[in-house]
């Protein structure tokens, strides 16, 4: 399906339409020009020789008083012609040996490979004089040094190509299925590089052209009588200071070709980079909630992309001092966005609203970077991708300090290497000095960790950030987290997938689904008091060291829904075993049940004890 | 590679890498000295009788044969050309009897310099349109300027340098009559060599660092710089700059690589007295031991230009020493 | 009878050693769980099985064929290949292909009539659910799960645990399941291995590994393990 859109994609796009409409008619010149004006073009005139541009003759006329316009048009089907056949041969030879160190011994393999790699450091144009010289200077020297310059850079592109599909899964899975190594390349590698392979041959059409004409005007490639646009511009040139037209008609003609190539393969290239967006739902009425804040207060907060996405719908908690409080919900859910944008993280084009997001009493979009950079610490899910990779761990830390806190470079390094100590990381000043690439993952997790205490923190957010880790170093990060919240009196909000590690945690737990909170309940009564049918059934569906193992695991039929799929209603209603008319069409609110205690589930409690 | 084992090489990775690297070099530069020899070689029929003509006295063919040594066995020939190079030897031009390294010497400064001015200007032009661009266009923001940047740089890549140079002839020279229209006399006739240089290369090299910037501002790290609520200043320059160097310059370095053998048409556009202008004339001529001699010098610049590019990425970017040749 | 022997395998990349001189057995019809921290080597073991991994010392037995199923659905299905076909390749040559895929459709809780789907007209989920199926096409004695929930929704892994416990108990097949989550492998295997620096550090029947760890390892990682009813203490 979705590449037969992709290809119509490309005319929908105004470049790639132009410039197909341009390949159409180089096209037709091509076959065309020929057969209507090859007379024309070579009807010799003695009584206008070296003529400029007149009515009679657009771009005037050659040293025979030939017409050089007509000329043009009928050199076009040598000069597209070549360039074609250079390209096939070029392509094809460097496809050939792109892709035949897969299916050879690996001795053979790499001495293909290495010479590859050897010729690909040369420009194509001086591989093209390299080979002219071998070949000899003519039409047939010339296209073969044209492919052979082309054939290096395309059998590297096809390696790149083959090595990033084979490291895939699938060609594994094939090869354990008993797939043969010709088959794997032809089924399997060879279509999943198809495309890129196209476009890039498309572009290699464009180069081919121009180089060709480059090698015909240097008079090393087609030679008289046979005449392309470059022997044209040659001659053209030497006139070029009585008048211009007879050389900037060829050279136009080069260029617009050159230009059709190039645009359709780039506009092709950027449909094969774009990945579908979304589509559109409705908006949501605002929630009404006017309790009273604390040190993060979030009313009715919204997260909205383009094309009418909305990930997080009308979000409303409260972080109190010293509280630790997790998140918890699937990918799509609006958890680590709604993380980004009580921080004032979410880039263009997201768009962040809300009733009511207080950090400290104080408006988060107005509070000043400074305050931030301090009293509000992120830790993120990868620790390996979070950290600059090209600066060392102190100098990172120190950062903060030096540009919020007015330390000098030395006093923040030393600053930094005692958070390092505080969150016990050994030989803290050697630690410092190294990159990142130099850690462990728990000790990255650490030092963001660490990273977050150069101010001093009245929220740390973190967003997964155990998910990346192993579980013993996982515990270890938990226990930091914990610990920081015990000695510091700092917030913690955990976000998760995990409702296990949430319970271990937290004092109270949040669950999105959708966009939304659907419940919200003090960690002591989850596994005893949780009402939401989504919240009973993950714990349900989730193993545990304690879970009965006779007894098949509960199931939640389907699956949860992407940002951009949410309808009208309940959005748990299509998985939910107590799902009626009312569910489907209308999207119960989190309302306040018993003490501490919210649930946004139409169901009372009685039907609901039923699933429990 | 997992961590432990990147541990264990920790401290000791750029003597590998420098050893890795220089193989590479010596290997490449063995791979063109021999093509280059080998280019003789690989010409059908006799290069000598190619060269002077059908019409030569067999007995004159025969006399330049011996004193090219061409007659000698193939090892022997390499041999002697080997040793030859390794004097500064580059055998006798067929056409005027000079020796070829004397015709490179005298052509090379004025290719040298045109190749390193142009490059000057592509890289002081094309980063900061670049970086300008990126923050400009970051997060799909300023659609239309995207598009016209966009378009306007593949269409300006895509004019092939000797087009762009008869076009500025045309325009600024012939018809306006602001710079020379050829040679390298005048300070007013570097400008129009210079800027058909460097136009196509400072516009790919400007959606390169566009492209790279912005998927450097996709990455973790530069969402943490802004967590921890960084000046705009040193997110851009100080966190996603630095590493976007490495693919930009990767690529640049092809880039100028490519830059050298486009000297070769803009100099004959601009009748440059470089070695451009020569090697094309010698083609032409059939005048084999100085082809083969301005092709050497040429690829080896080309060598050299990959190192420099290749040692300068690993001291900025330390994980660049440990990635597998 | 045992259906996949590893006997004495060791596994070097370079300097690595990935897998130190491991012998492991699964026993038919049983399904042996492997455990184990990112690095410690399970997934390179579990290459040696199926020949994606050659051992550098020791030798790996099977009696009859062995299968693997991948960690992330999103790339172990080529994505330009209809899953009825990605299925059908896996089969012996002479097969009637179509009504075995629908038939193994069926087996895995898919609709036969999706043969003809892409990947990614289907979730998660239902690409393990695919992955299952394909690796069932070749009718193996042995399949190997290498991490096969860990990029699933918690939502969504219960049903595939369930559906490959079902799988393996109807068909009577042999199994290595590997995880990092000793809570999954707790609740699927028979046995137990522990697997760490590329040492199989404790082996046992599930039981008794889980309930009485003998290893200092095995009770680190029972330790570390998220217990819902604990609360984790802060020193």
């Amino acid at each position: 399906m979705r590449p037969t859109t992709g290809r119509l994609a490309v005319l929908r796009s105004p470049v790639g339409a132009s410039s197909a409409v341009l390949l159409v008619v180089l096209v037709a010149l091509a076959v065309f020009a020929p057969i209507l004006w090859g007379d024309r073009a070579a009807a010799i005139d003695t009584d206008s020789l070296q003529q400029g541009p007149s009515a009679d003759h657009l771009l005037g006329t050659d040293q025979l008083g030939r017409d050089i316009f007509y000329r043009v048009l009928v050199a076009t089907r040598l000069t597209i012609g070549l360039a074609l056949l250079a390209t096939v041969i070029g392509v094809v030879t460097g496809l050939v040996l792109g892709s035949i160190p897969s299916v050879l011994p690996r001795w053979a393999a790499r001495i293909v490979t290495s010479a590859v790699n050897i010729a690909v450091a040369f420009p194509g144009l001086l591989l093209a004089l390299f080979f002219a010289v071998i070949f000899g200077t003519g039409t047939i020297g010339a296209v073969l040094a044209i492919a052979f310059a082309i054939t290096p850079s395309f059998a590297r592109l096809t390696q790149t190509l083959t090595a990033s599909v084979s490291g895939r899964d699938f060609i594994a899975a094939a090869r354990v299925c008993g797939v043969g190594r010709f088959r794997l390349l032809t089924r399997h590698v060879l279509p999943n590089i198809a495309e890129p392979l196209v476009i890039n041959a498309t572009l290699a059409a464009g180069s081919a052209l121009t180089a060709f004409a480059g090698l015909s005007f240097l008079g090393i490639g087609v030679q008289a009588p046979s005449y392309d646009w470059g022997r044209l511009l040659g001659e053209g040139l030497n006139r070029i200071y009585i008048t211009p037209a007879p050389a900037l008609g060829p050279a136009v003609a080069v260029v617009l070709a050159g230009l059709a190539f190039n645009l359709f393969g780039e506009a092709a290239a950027s449909v094969h980079r774009n990945q579908q967006r979304g589509k559109a739902t409705a908006p949501h009425e605002p929630v009404e909630d006017r309790s009273e804040g604390g040190l993060l207060t979030v009313r009715n907060l919204h997260v909205t992309f383009p094309g009418g996405i909305r990930p997080v719908r009308g979000v409303s908690f409260t972080v109190h001092n010293g509280e630790m409080i997790g998140v918890v919900g699937e990918s799509g859910s609006g958890k680590s966005l709604t993380a980004l944008a009580v921080s004032r993280l979410i880039e263009h084009p997201g768009r962040v609203t809300a009733d009511r997001l207080e950090f400290n009493g104080k408006p988060v979009q107005k509070t000043q970077d400074r305050e931030l950079g301090t009293q509000l610490a992120m830790v993120f899910q990868d620790p390996t991708t979070s950290f600059n990779p090209t600066r060392r761990i102190g100098g990172q830390l120190a950062e903060v300090s030096e540009v919020h806190q007015g330390l000098r470079r030395r006093a923040a390094l030393g600053k930094a290497v005692d958070r390092l100590e505080a969150v016990r990381i050994p030989e803290p000043e050697r630690r410092a000095k190294q990159y990142p690439h130099e850690f462990s993952g728990g000790m990255r997790q650490r030092a963001m960790i660490a990273m977050g205490l150069m101010g001093e923190p009245q929220l740390v957010i973190a967003d997964e950030p155990t998910t990346a880790l192993d579980v013993t170093v996982q515990r270890e990060v938990l226990k930091l987290l914990a610990r920081i919240r015990k000695d510091r009196d700092a917030a913690v909000l955990l976000i998760s997938h995990d409702i296990t590690v949430v319970a271990q945690t937290c004092d109270r737990v949040l669950v999105m689904y959708a966009g939304r909170i659907v419940e919200e309940l003090p960690t002591d009564e989850l596994f005893t008091a949780a009402r939401h049918p989504y919240t009973t059934a993950l714990l349900k569906a989730v193993p545990d060291l304690d879970t009965d193992r006779d007894a098949p695991l509960a199931v939640i039929p389907g699956r949860p829904p992407e940002p951009g799929e949410i309808r009208q209603g309940c959005p748990f209603a299509p998985r939910c075993p107590l799902a009626d008319d009312q569910c489907r069409t209308q999207e119960p609110e989190l309302e306040t049940f018993g003490e501490n205690h919210r649930v946004a589930c139409w169901k009372s409690e009685s039907e609901l004890a039923g699933v429990r | 590679m997992t961590t432990t084992t990147l541990q264990r090489m920790r401290g000791s990775t750029w003597l590998p890498f420098a050893r890795r690297r220089a193989v590479r070099f010596l290997t490449s530069l063995w791979v063109l000295v021999t093509a280059a020899f080998l280019m003789i070689h690989l010409i059908p029929g006799d290069p000598v009788r190619e060269s002077l003509g059908l019409a030569a006295p067999p007995d004159l063919v025969a006399a330049r044969r011996a004193a090219l040594g061409l007659d000698d066995p193939l090892l022997v020939q390499y041999w002697h050309y080997l040793s030859g190079l390794f004097r500064g030897e580059f055998g006798t031009s067929l056409v005027s009897g000079t020796p070829v390294a004397t015709l490179i010497g005298d052509r090379l400064p004025a290719t040298v310099q045109l190749a390193v001015l142009a490059f000057l200007v592509v890289v002081v032009v094309a980063v900061p349109v670049g970086v300008l661009m990126a923050v400009l266009t970051k997060g799909g923001r300023r659609r239309g300027g995207e598009l016209a940047f966009t378009s306007s740089s593949v269409v300006l890549a895509a004019i092939p340098e000797f087009l762009l140079a008869v076009g500025l002839v045309s325009l600024l020279a012939v018809q306006l009559n602001l710079f020379p229209v050829a040679g390298n006399d005048a300070p007013g006739s570097w400008v129009l060599p210079v800027l058909a240089l460097a136009i196509g290369p400072a516009a790919v090299l400007a959606r390169i660092v566009r492209v790279e910037l912005l998927a450097v501002l996709g990455n973790d790290f530069v969402r943490t710089a802004r967590a921890k609520r960084l000046p705009a200043r040193l997110v851009y320059l100080r966190h996603a700059l630095p590493n976007a160097v490495t693919a930009t310059l990767t690529l640049g370095g092809m880039m100028l690589a490519a830059m050298v053998a486009g000297t070769v048409l803009v100099e004959n556009v601009f009748a440059w007295p470089g070695l451009g202008s020569t090697i094309v004339g010698s083609i032409q001529q059939k005048d084999y031991p100085a082809v083969q001699g301005i092709v050497l010098v040429y690829g080896a610049g080309v060598l050299l230009v990959n190192l420099v590019v290749d040692v300068v990425l690993g001291l900025l970017d330390p994980r660049s020493t440990i990635r597998e040749a | 009878m045992s259906e996949l022997d590893f006997r004495n395998v060791t596994v070097r990349f370079g300097h690595h050693t990935a897998v130190d001189d491991v012998s492991l057995t699964v026993p038919a019809g049983q399904v042996v769980g492997l455990v184990g921290e990112s690095g410690s080597g399970k997934s390179t073991l579990a290459a040696t099985a199926v020949g994606l991994v050659k051992p550098t010392e020791g030798e790996v037995r099977a009696d009859g064929k062995v299968q693997m199923v991948f960690q992330d659905p999103y790339s172990s299905l080529d994505p330009r290949m209809s899953i009825g076909n990605s299925i059908a390749e896996a089969m012996p040559r002479g097969t009637n292909k179509k009504a075995e895929v629908a038939r193994l459709l069926e087996l895995v809780n898919l609709d036969p009539g999706r043969a003809s789907s892409l990947p990614a007209r289907l979730s998660g989920g239902q690409r393990q659910r695919v992955a299952l199926a394909r690796a069932l096409a070749g009718d193996p004695r042995v399949v190997i799960a290498d991490e096969i929930t860990s990029a699933l929704d918690v939502s969504v892994q219960g049903a595939v645990l369930n559906l490959v416990r079902d799988l393996q108990r109807q068909l009577g097949l042999s199994m290595l399941f590997i995880s990092h989550n000793l809570a999954v492998v707790r609740y699927v295997s028979d046995r137990v291995a522990v697997m760490k620096t590329g040492r199989i550090v404790e082996e046992g029947p599930a039981a008794q590994v889980l309930a009485d760890p003998r290893h200092e390892y095995t009770r680190e990682l029972l330790a570390a393990a998220p217990r819902r009813h604990t609360r984790l203490e802060v020193s």
